[in-house]
């Protein structure tokens, strides 16, 4: 096996609760508490999760935009965790991020040339014919009008702007990009298109992708493999064949299970799995397994002991205590699938 | 007058602006029986919120354009005054808003404002309101509901919020109920919890729904029929079947191509529409969707000359499209659906 791209151990972020004048501290909430994931290069990985579980925290954690409070982030053999932001900054040019929304990620006073140029005047990168040359190719290359160059983002819709965006990060040829739920500010018709521009650029530029996500149809779509987040913590993480056809976390079923399926026919043989009351505060998420308190096969010993994170079938790790599919039940070419 | 429950005909509710004249809804008629669904499908400036207000009148008094005719249940709403509509909102028609945060005031306690809603519909005593705020809390599974009934909206979760709207549009009893992106803003396993209520809701009260999103599979879940909206127009309207196994728009084609489905295997690519919905100032002439449609060449130079007419195809199933009807069911059986199936 290929040395990963990024590699994540034991990353937590704690961000401090205080009160009074003095600012003590008081508690914490653990919005990521410990994850461990490696992207391979030339793989997507999807990470998927309900609101509040921590995966927006993990992708700017990655980037660097947050500080952790524990772990390690490994980029390319380098170990980026405390390092300077004058070390960090030439790592940058790899490591770039799509945001979720077009509107308030591009500065309304900058033309399209300005943002996406900008990249090469702060990593002071010089180009054979020009920054201008440099930015009307990435242009063209994300489907916009070369033309468009002296445009503000006001004067775009916002499939166009998400493409403005994506443009912006591919400008260095980075190795690894962070989107960060970028197509759900999209319409429907306009979400398929960028689906399709990512997975486009990524074949033609060699791209790695990390996928932060809720629509679980849509990291399927694109993801090779899939980690899903529950409160703070990886619960599962598997390849997509595996996570979404035979998933072995309880809380993977009951996400499967609540999507709404566009088929009037078979609405009345599904059944689903309703899931009781929302997901807990992360400020005093429950103790052991966080799941137990919506887990209908929740026992006493999910109460007082967390569940490692498993490797149960190969490349299909699992936190529970009592997993779904287990391998000596799960068919033998999913076992197979690595 | 009209027979039907909900009869809405020729509805057209334009917007004056600097920029020129804002056609939200262009020409919009559709009928919905008591007991019945009705989805609305389309991405956003299609028009669909904007007919949505316009039936339950919250663009009276502005600057709205209104014409055509509203029937609901043999009176007529358009030219009714403001003042009576205003008495029948809230008790014969209601509406669940997508942001429950901002459709409360955060002000008063929950049970306030269902209280309030009640009482000025029936002459009761706030203790008899308040005794029906909390059974209608109860209803829609708000736990403990004596003592949440006093909470105020900021102490409930995004669910629960929005289960306490739905107490709230519920609480006089309305016989139609209009629902705009009642799940966009919650997470998926919440969204499928307020399905499921929406869905026994309606059994108990048979009250005319209509749901309003742009989420194909939040549709299939609960609509009986589906009209889909582009432009301020109805593209295509029929039973939930046609639309899903039938469909012979090619913007409904293009939206069932653009979304990745959980229930099938894998598709290689997306099939998604070019371009982008249209600004509602300057809509295409002829037929709206034609600069994006795959297959405006086949309509022989019809496309951007004129408007194609919402014709009846089988059973109910009305189409507006220029191609020949023969040519859509085959461009369907052969070009699109086998692409949406597998790899």
């Amino acid at each position: 096996m290929t040395e990963p791209l990024l590699s994540v151990q034991g990353l937590e972020k704690h961000f401090p609760v205080t009160k009074g004048l003095l600012q003590r501290q008081v508690g914490a909430v653990k919005a990521v508490d410990g994850v461990s994931f490696d992207v391979r290069k030339g793989e997507t990985l999807g990470l998927v999760g309900e609101s509040g579980c921590g995966k927006t925290t993990t992708g700017r954690l990655i980037t660097r935009l947050i500080e952790p409070t524990g772990g390690k982030v490994i980029f390319e053999g380098h170990d980026i965790t405390h390092m300077s932001q004058g070390k960090i900054r030439p790592l940058r040019r790899d490591m770039q991020m799509i945001f979720q929304d077009p509107y308030s990620s591009l500065n309304p006073r900058h033309t399209v040339g300005a943002i996406v140029g900008a990249p090469f005047k702060i990593q002071g990168v010089h180009t054979e014919q020009g920054v201008k040359k440099a930015v009307q190719d990435i242009l063209a290359l994300v489907g916009l009008n070369p033309e468009h160059y002296n445009r503000y983002p006001h004067e775009f819709s916002g499939g166009q702007r998400q493409r403005i965006g994506i443009a912006r990060t591919l400008a260095l040829k980075p190795k690894l990009i962070i989107a960060d739920e970028p197509v759900s500010a999209l319409d429907v018709s306009i979400q398929a298109q960028v689906v399709n521009l990512l997975e486009d650029l990524q074949n033609e530029l060699d791209l790695t992708y990390l996928v932060i996500a809720h629509d679980l149809s849509v990291v399927r779509h694109i993801s090779d493999r899939v980690a899903v987040m529950y409160l703070g913590k990886i619960v599962e993480l598997a390849d997509r064949k595996g996570l979404y056809e035979s998933p072995m976390h309880p809380y993977t079923n009951a996400l499967l299970s609540a999507v709404p399926i566009p088929d009037p026919k078979g609405k009345a043989g599904r059944e689903r799995i309703r899931l009781q009351g929302d997901v807990p505060s992360p400020l005093n998420p429950p103790p052991a397994c966080r799941f137990h308190t919506r887990c209908w096969k929740a026992q006493e010993i999910c109460k007082t002991e967390e569940p490692p994170l498993l490797q149960l079938a190969p490349g299909h790790q699992v936190a529970c205590h009592f997993p779904e599919n287990a391998p000596a039940l799960a068919e033998p070419e999913v076992a197979a699938q690595t | 007058m009209s027979e039907h429950f909900l009869d809405v005909r020729d509805l057209k509710i334009h917007f004056p602006t600097d920029d020129g004249l804002v056609r939200s809804v262009d020409g919009l008629s559709f009928k919905l029986e008591r007991g019945r669904t009705l989805g609305i499908v389309g991405e956003s400036g299609s028009g669909k919120s904007v007919t949505s207000l316009g039936i339950l009148g919250l663009h009276k008094g502005g600057r709205a354009r209104i014409s055509g005719e509203i029937w609901l249940d043999g009176e007529e709403l358009v030219s009714a005054s403001p003042e009576h509509v205003r008495r029948l909102r809230g008790k014969k028609m209601s509406m669940i808003f997508q942001d429950p945060l901002s459709a409360m005031h955060p002000y008063f306690t929950v049970g306030a404002q269902i209280i309030e809603a009640y009482r000025i519909h029936n002459k009761v005593t706030k203790k008899v309101a308040r005794k029906h705020a909390v059974d209608l809390l109860g209803r829609v599974g708000i736990p403990q509901p004596e003592r949440r009934v006093d909470s105020y909206p900021h102490e409930f979760s995004g669910g629960m919020r929005q289960r306490a709207m739905i107490a709230m549009a519920l609480s006089c009893d309305p016989e139609l109920l209009i629902a705009d992106e009642p799940t966009t803003a919650l997470d998926v396993t919440v969204q499928a919890q307020i399905l499921d209520l929406m869905r026994d809701l309606q059994r108990d009260f048979n009250a005319a729904l209509i749901i309003i999103t742009h989420d194909l599979g939040v549709v299939a879940e609960l609509s009986d029929d589906i009209l889909v909206m582009y432009g301020g127009k109805a593209i295509e309207y029929g039973s939930a079947e046609d639309i899903f196994e039938r469909p012979e728009h090619p913007y409904t084609w293009g939206l069932l191509g653009s979304m990745p489905r959980l229930d099938r295997e894998p598709t290689e690519r997306l099939l998604p529409i070019k371009g982008s919905p249209p600004s509602l100032i300057n809509v295409p002439a002829g037929c709206a969707f034609h600069p994006r449609c795959a297959f405006e060449g086949r309509t022989g130079g019809k496309a951007n000359t004129e408007v194609p007419d919402l014709v009846e195809t089988e059973g109910g199933h009305l189409v507006r499209c220029h191609l020949p009807r023969e040519e859509r069911r085959a461009i369907w059986a052969t070009e699109i659906k086998p692409n949406l199936e597998s790899a």
